[in-house]
């Protein structure tokens, strides 16, 4: 599976890119689900050392054992696997806090796990330019309800009902780093009752 | 707009020759008011009547940015140089009325920092002495290290020792102390900031050493002021004025154009801010780029200046002022 | 000046009004009968004596309903009012400048004795007396920028400057255009602003970073923007969007020129000197479009201005659905006569 592609879109949606192994002293890399295959693509073409100064944090998010030995077989320093999110992030936080300057972020997967990763680290003082990004696999977003200020993982249709407050939301573009996440803003507000046939919009 | 940032009337309250080069300089607000507070870092244009020729120098402000009854700089003598330092060695004394610009900041602190990593070359120890200020009275973390020629050459040795014993780090030439950058650099928690400010391969040095420590742009600060360099006289012609004037030995560009009245914006006077940029509409010669804001390419292509440092050598140059 | 503070509301029964003094002196924000985006910055310099443009910070009749309002908005939900860590600095800066400013500007109302770093501070209006040491947030109520904010009109906005870039890291808002500080802080200028439509490929925001970038101390600079809301709402947030979107609907061809309400932004801009920041306050001005038209200059443009402006900008600007009754309501006040340049009343 290729790198996802976007609609063009407002300035603040965040891109991506390509994953590429650039020489550095500390190397982290965090990916989940389908991200494992942009982290083995890049392996390909990988200085011989890169992967002695890698640390891998891996989360299967649903899919098993399927990039599991590929990992391993790329030789990281350190190599973590956890099951989702919640589960590593300790772990991510953890090797955040205790990195040093000269360290360069490879990101890929989702983009709630991009998002999350930039929030925390660029809070660490990880400047943006040493973080590279690369979506694989899902589309679905994460988003902020403006109203209720609820979190709703993995939405993949449009407009969407908040799992907090109940208040039917349409998905905006306008993307908060600081939150790592897009808007959802009431669809009804103008024309109470009036909400739109959901769309899926995000796979 | 107007050129600069507005103007403060200043007494000077003090001249205090620091070492055989330098001379500390005191300044009050002459109707007794307050001056206005700063940020550590910042600077000030100090505008001189040196026998008829107007100086305008920058100076970074080296007092507690808290302080608003008096302002400090500190002046390296500069024998080589157009005459401004000279001028303020041996003209200005205490009780002279003079004009200072309101302080300018191009500098500054990151504040999102987690660590201060200052490193100050000589006279480049300024800037950093405000910073200082401004970092203690918020209890932020930092570490100065210092290069002086000796123990008697490095200003204000003696107060940072005594003031910031933690974190001072001193180098001295004639004791063949060195400071080990590539060291320095490597290790430093995620979140540190580096500053330098000294001579011109001082900072070249840093800025080259922080590339192969693979530290981000944004985390490396410099502050690069050039002092104007004399040279040989050259004649501009300028469109808009539509006339032709003539550039000194020992004048700027800018101060040229001051002269005759043309009005250009500027910050720093010292080639890093690019407020005074200006189109080159013709050039039949050589233009002398001793700034630090032109790309190489803008360079090249002749088609950019900036007044305040560069100069030109040929047959004609025009320029859109 | 001599002001009588008003007592009203900005929501339930909305009892805002304007007197006539109040509407002479609005900030009326076309200088020609049609409308564009625009850099249109300039020197945030003292004209026209009684008019908004006379001292940093205006102080007008709606002074005391509207910081009432600000408090029952911070009530309701705090988020209003944020400031990243790094940002307190600046927030003194702010406090700081509003404080010598309104002392300066309006005596008789606000009063500050310095001695050292202990401040007192004196709000007649307000009925506020606090004394506090400059510097130490331990000595005031709130930190720095929501206790003067509470005490002065209008929004603002920290922006902190690196890379380059302007970042919003520190804001009171709580009578804004439809934007979350809450969702937005911690962007840069051009995140910030990405929702507005068209601007960003004329150039627009690149223009105006470089102008605010360069912005210097002593040197502030204004701009005015403006928009339409249905009722005197200051507080028109996406937060709040699912209880006012709806009041949109109640404008009726009887009642639009009660209802509708040209919303002003006066923005200005200031370099702040301890921590080399930038303050934007956004100063937010309401008139009935009934109020609007007793000046017969601005009847007349304004219905040119409304009736030409691109179907974007009036979406954008949240009054698509509604621009047809405020047409035929304002071309009642357009007799064709030419107006001239500017936007004072002639």
């Amino acid at each position: 599976m290729s790198t996802s592609k976007f609609e063009p879109s407002i300035i603040s949606r965040p891109v991506y890119g390509k994953l590429s192994a650039q020489t550095a002293s500390h190397n982290l890399l965090i990916a989940d689900a389908q991200g494992a295959e942009a982290i083995i693509e890049m392996a390909e073409h990988a200085p011989k050392s890169f992967f002695e100064q890698a640390h891998i944090i891996y989360i299967q998010k649903g899919t098993a054992d399927a990039y599991l030995s590929q990992l391993e077989s790329l030789g990281a320093n350190q190599l973590y696997i956890g099951p989702t999110y919640q589960a590593a992030l300790p772990r991510i936080l953890n090797t955040l806090e205790n990195t040093q300057v000269g360290i360069k972020l490879y990101l890929a997967g989702t983009e709630g796990l991009i998002g999350q990763v930039i929030r925390d680290a660029t809070r660490f003082g990880v400047a943006m330019s040493d973080i590279q990004t690369e979506h694989r696999g899902s589309t679905a977003r994460r988003i902020q309800c403006v109203h209720c200020k609820g979190i709703i993982e993995d939405v993949t249709v449009d407009p969407f009902q908040c799992s907090h407050c109940g208040l039917f939301l349409f998905v905006r573009d306008h993307y908060s780093r600081r939150i790592a996440a897009f808007q959802g803003v009431r669809v009804d507000a103008e024309d109470p009752g009036n909400i739109p046939e959901a769309v899926e919009r995000f796979k | 707009m107007t050129a600069g940032t507005p103007k403060i009337n200043v007494t000077v309250e003090s001249v205090t020759p620091l070492n055989a080069l330098i001379t500390r300089f005191t300044f009050r607000e002459s109707c007794g008011k307050d001056l206005p507070a700063f940020s550590g870092g910042a600077h000030v244009v100090v505008e001189m009547d040196d026998h008829g020729t107007k100086r305008m120098n920058p100076y970074s402000l080296m007092s507690d940015p808290n302080d608003t009854k008096r302002y400090s700089i500190t002046v390296r003598r500069d024998d080589e140089g157009r005459g401004g330092s000279l001028y303020m060695h041996s003209h200005v004394k205490a009780g002279m009325e003079m004009v200072i610009s309101t302080p300018v900041n191009l500098f500054s602190l990151d504040l999102t920092a987690k660590k201060h990593l200052m490193i100050a070359g000589g006279i480049g120890i300024t800037p950093f002495m405000s910073q200082i200020h401004q970092l203690t009275s918020t209890r932020a973390h930092f570490e100065l290290h210092y290069s002086v020629r000796s123990d008697a050459l490095g200003a204000y040795l003696q107060e940072l020792t005594q003031s910031y014993p933690k974190n001072l780090h001193v180098y001295r030439d004639d004791q063949d102390e060195q400071l080990k950058l590539a060291e320095l650099l490597n290790g430093q928690p995620v979140g540190t900031h580096v500053y330098v400010c000294g001579p011109k391969g001082m900072i070249d040095w840093v800025r080259e050493t922080a590339r192969e420590a693979d530290w981000p742009d944004s985390s490396v600060h410099f502050e690069e002021f050039t002092a104007p360099k004399s040279g040989n006289a050259f004649e501009v012609t300028l469109h808009q004025s539509n006339k032709t004037i003539s550039v000194d030995r020992h004048q700027s560009l800018l101060e040229a154009l001051e002269a005759s009245s043309v009005e250009v914006p500027y910050l720093c006077r010292g080639g890093a801010c690019g407020q005074c940029e200006t189109n080159v509409l013709e050039c039949d010669g050589n233009i002398e780029h001793n700034d630090h804001w032109l790309t190489d390419d803008q360079r090249l292509s002749k088609t950019k200046i900036m007044p305040c440092v560069s100069r030109f050598a040929g047959k004609k140059l025009t320029i859109e002022r | 000046m001599n002001i009588t503070f008003k007592d009203e509301t900005f929501r339930d029964d909305y009892t805002f009004s304007n007197s006539e003094e109040q509407i002479k002196r609005f900030p009326f924000p076309f200088h020609e009968d049609s409308y564009m985006y625009s850099v249109n910055m300039e020197p945030h310099a003292a004209v026209r004596p009684g008019s908004v443009f006379e001292n940093d910070f205006d102080v007008d009749e709606h002074y005391v309903s509207e910081m009432r309002d600000r408090a029952k908005v911070l009530d309701e939900d705090p988020l209003r009012c944020q400031s990243l860590p790094h940002m307190t600095l600046a927030g003194w800066d702010l406090l700081e400048l509003i404080m010598t400013s309104k002392a300066k500007d309006y005596p008789h109302w606000f009063e500050l004795h310095r001695d050292g770093k202990n401040w007192h501070w004196i709000n007649h209006p307000l009925n506020i007396e606090q004394k506090f040491i400059f510097g130490d947030e331990t000595t005031l109520p709130y930190g720095p920028l929501e206790y003067i904010t509470r005490q002065t009109q209008g929004d603002f906005v920290l922006l902190d400057q690196r890379e380059e870039n302007l970042w919003l890291e520190a804001g009171m808002v709580t009578t804004q255009a439809d934007w979350s500080l809450d969702f937005d802080i911690g962007m840069n200028f051009f995140e910030w602003h990405a929702p507005v439509p068209l601007a960003h490929e004329m150039g627009i925001f690149q223009r105006a970073l470089k102008f605010l970038l360069n912005i210097q101390q002593g040197t502030p600079a204004r701009r005015l923007n403006w928009t339409m809301t249905a009722n005197p709402l200051l507080d028109t947030s996406p937060e709040n969007y699912h209880k006012w979107g709806k009041q949109k609907l109640e404008v009726t061809r009887e009642n639009v020129g009660n209802k509708m309400h040209l919303r002003v932004e006066l923005q200005t801009f200031f370099r702040l000197p301890r921590s080399n920041a930038l303050v934007f306050p956004i100063r937010c001005y309401l008139i009935k479009l009934e109020e609007l038209v007793t000046i017969p200059k601005w009847g007349r443009r304004f219905h040119r201005v409304i009736r030409d402006l691109p179907e974007e900008l009036a979406t954008y600007k949240g009054f698509i659905d509604n621009r047809p009754k405020i047409v035929e309501y304002l071309s009642k006040y357009d007799d064709g006569q030419d107006t001239s340049l500017g936007i004072w009343p002639e």
